[in-house]
């Protein structure tokens, strides 16, 4: 039967989540890659590439150039009856996507997995990651989110999948896309970075999150922040690594003025060297570092960005 | 425009869950549990809709045990007019609670339900998409931002990379995210007056809705642990320890 994989894309480039979720797919079957947009021959061309790709079935239409739920999910639940399971990465638009598409066809649904046990059961975690659930489902089409910090990527090249063009559904004319304020960046990507520096409540203000951003210029990190930091105001919410926000695994996470909630661990803790830099020695983040360094960030972080310059 | 408000009674958010130790479920019993952070946050968007003139009736919401009555309460003592328990001892999954939902939305007929985006102890982050799909309306998740008009409701979402604007035909589902309000601290004597506040009791049976679990739980684990590491003296020894150790930088 096979696995349907949902790109994620912004109709010009195929986004590397994706890769993560195909990789999820791989263990299920033979994959297929839908790509729901406007203009996007180029992801279409993207996905055909990706390693182990059967077919990749493009929907081109202007109501699907934001991916809006009500659009894309009928085109999905379409298409469901020849596949055994249905993946999106489990970004903003997989967990805003896929949900409608699991009571459309009246199954559940498998939030953010990390693991494939077979074809009906899954692990994922619930509890903001402090339980690791072991799920099976009785539905005969299994709808899954991927956590892709849990899958390594497939590869985006040595495919040569066919591109077939299927017919757009009609557009549903329940919402429609007014705008975006994406956060402008040179930094690499906060979900896909080798390197993440993230500051927290004792940063102490919006201003002095600068300290942080140098910091992760000297290493070519990406900028995070815990919930605390957001709830304060310092940071915009994109920045949150935590259970309510981004689930990162980077090669190098530097916390600087984090206590470490259990809520900032779950969205960290699979990092593979995590540095903790705080001037409170009992503070849990400790317990999950692998470098403590206890002492103020105001004096501490200047200084590692000097030592770095060395 | 009446709204109507999901909330659901969740593992308190200070509390760290463990598995039972035979690892057949969540070790729930004698934890404190609260109102789910983000139905706070939705129950608090309502009333602000409503002190501004935008709204009129608020209902609440709940599915679970008799205890649940105790988070209506405190959504009633917030502000909401009226708490509905739609009662069962049984386990309910998203799915499920998305079909009770709608059969409670056409009784009710609001022109607007809001929850929160996620419940922070299944973490499934599905039941206002789902919600949304079986009604056939549109749905604005993890919101920001929303603006009420006549007959559609502008909703800013915070995705991947900033924030994204859509514009939703009413009646619509929102799901609410952290930076929406931020919920009022519930005053003694509306805790008091929330008491004398209309609740009625509903079984899944009456509204005709088949609960069946479709996931089975086979094993709760917790997760491998990380050792901790080493304290490091200044930041010397951390970059020495980074480039030499770790091989990190």
């Amino acid at each position: 039967m096979g696995a349907l994989v949902i790109a994620e894309h912004n109709n010009a480039s195929l986004n590397v989540a994706t890769l993560n979720a195909v990789a999820a797919a791989a263990k299920l079957g033979p994959v297929d890659i839908l790509v729901a947009g406007h203009q996007c021959g180029a992801v279409a061309s993207a996905a055909a590439a990706v390693s182990g790709v059967g077919k990749v079935l493009v929907a081109d239409a202007p109501h699907y150039a934001n991916l809006l739920a009500e659009n894309v999910a009928p085109l999905v639940v379409g298409l469901a009856a020849q596949y055994s399971h249905l993946l999106a990465a489990a970004t903003t638009n997989g967990k805003n996507i896929m949900p409608r598409v699991a009571a459309l066809l009246d199954v559940a649904q498998l939030s953010d997995i990390i693991g494939v046990v077979s074809e009906d059961t899954f692990v994922r975690p619930i509890y903001a990651g402090n339980v690791l659930a072991t799920v099976q489902t009785v539905d005969a089409i299994k709808c899954i989110t991927v956590r892709t910090t849990a899958f390594d990527p497939v590869a985006a090249s040595g495919g040569s999948a066919a591109v077939e063009a299927i017919a757009p559904g009609p557009d549903a004319g329940l919402s429609s896309f007014k705008g975006d304020e994406l956060t402008k960046s040179e930094r690499p990507e906060l979900a896909a970075a080798k390197i993440v520096v993230s500051g927290g409540r004792g940063v102490g203000s919006s201003e002095n999150f600068a300290l942080i951003e140098q910091l992760a210029d000297k290493l070519g990190a990406a900028v995070g922040a815990s919930r605390a930091a957001v709830d304060a105001g310092y940071v915009p919410n994109d920045y949150q690594v935590g259970q309510t926000g981004k689930v990162v695994a980077p090669t190098l996470y530097v916390a600087v003025g984090i206590s470490g909630a259990i809520q900032h661990l779950a969205g960290m803790k699979d990092s593979k060297v995590i540095v903790a830099i705080n001037k409170d020695e009992e503070a849990p983040i400790f317990q999950v570092a692998d470098y403590g360094l206890v002492g103020d960030l105001f004096k501490e972080v200047p200084a590692l960005v000097a030592e770095l310059s060395k | 425009m009446k709204i109507l408000v999901a909330v659901k009674r969740a593992i308190d958010y200070n509390v760290k869950a463990r598995p039972k130790s035979d690892g057949s479920g969540v070790e729930l019993a004698n934890v404190k549990m609260s109102m789910n952070p983000f139905d706070e946050i939705a129950v608090e968007e309502a009333i602000r809709l409503q002190e501004a003139g935008k709204a009129g009736e608020i209902v609440v919401v709940s599915i679970g045990s008799s205890a649940c009555q105790e988070t209506l309460r405190t959504a009633m003592a917030m502000g909401a007019d009226r708490g509905v328990l739609v009662e069962t001892d049984d386990e309910v999954q998203p799915l499920a609670v998305a079909k009770l939902l709608k059969a409670v939305v056409d009784r009710e007929q609001p022109g607007l339900v809001i929850v929160g985006k996620q419940a922070i102890d299944d973490d499934s982050n599905q039941t206002g998409q789902m919600l949304a799909g079986l009604l056939g309306w549109a749905q604005g998740t993890f919101a920001a931002k929303v603006d009420v008009g006549s007959d559609s409701i502008e909703v800013k979402r915070e995705v991947d990379g900033g924030l994204q604007i859509l514009s939703l035909r009413l009646p619509a589902v929102v799901t609410a995210d952290l930076r929406l309000n931020e919920p009022r601290y519930v005053k003694l004597p509306n805790i008091m007056k929330a008491k004398k506040k209309p609740l009625d009791t509903l079984k899944p049976a009456e509204l005709g809705v088949d609960i069946t679990p479709r996931l089975k739980l086979l094993k709760a684990a917790e997760p491998a642990g990380r050792a901790g590491g080493v304290k490091v003296a200044d930041v010397q020894e951390l970059v020495a320890k980074l480039r030499n150790e770790a091989k990190v930088i």
